[in-house]
């Protein structure tokens, strides 16, 4: 899933990739930096596993739902 | 209470909810549109969310303020979609037996809203639009 600005630069707000076994959270990071080009120049990209923030180290699982974002705006 | 919605709301029917006998002060933040960011007017801003996530992060903040300053109840209404300078955008209210305790526990929910809460507000402005940049948590 992709929110804010990450939305407009990638043109989705979520897609399925296919990932080997054991793929981590930064695996997955740089896999969709390749695939959105305009991903690649973002500054501080976060990430969260099933709606709670995670490390680049996460080893992810089948059906995992990973949301990339920038920092967040609210309040 | 934990809320996110579309509708505005109304300081006074969320203090209705919040107010119990044992407490002696409240603290109510309300966080409105400002028309202007970065020299630039601003016609509207826009609101997105993660809705899920926002609701989990919000439940685990209000849960350390009230175990950490030992304020009675924490209260957060947090507006999505549309809004017009001036309108409501979040109230925090926080009740507690004193008055030291309900402050600090305010600045601390709304000081981890801004870190923590997947919000995001998108600036309308003459010149285009523009995306807030947050805090890194």
């Amino acid at each position: 899933m992709y929110f804010a600005s990450y939305r407009e630069l990638t043109g989705l707000a979520e897609e399925e990739v296919e990932l080997s076994e054991g793929s981590t959270v930064g695996a997955l990071m740089e896999n969709v930096k390749r695939l959105h080009e305009p991903l690649q120049d973002v500054k501080r990209m976060l990430v969260a596993v099933n709606s709670e923030f995670a490390e680049p180290g996460i080893a992810l699982r089948e059906g995992d739902v990973v949301a990339f974002f920038p920092p967040v705006s609210g309040g | 209470m934990i809320e996110i919605t579309r509708e505005d709301f109304s300081v006074d029917e969320a203090l209705g909810q919040l107010l119990t006998s044992g407490m002696g002060a409240v603290v109510t933040f309300v966080g409105v549109v400002r028309g202007e960011s970065k020299g630039r007017k601003v016609e509207r801003i826009e609101i997105q969310v993660y809705e899920e996530m926002a609701l989990k992060q919000l439940k685990a903040i209000r849960n350390e303020a009230m175990e950490r300053f030992g304020v009675e109840e924490v209260a957060v209404i947090h507006r999505v979609g549309s809004l017009e300078t001036s309108d409501n955008i979040m109230m925090i209210a926080v009740g507690a037996s004193h008055r030291a305790e309900a402050f600090d526990a305010c600045r601390y929910v709304l000081e981890n809203i801004k870190r923590r809460v997947p919000i995001w507000k998108k600036e309308i402005t003459p010149e285009g639009e523009f995306w807030a940049e947050g805090e890194k948590p």
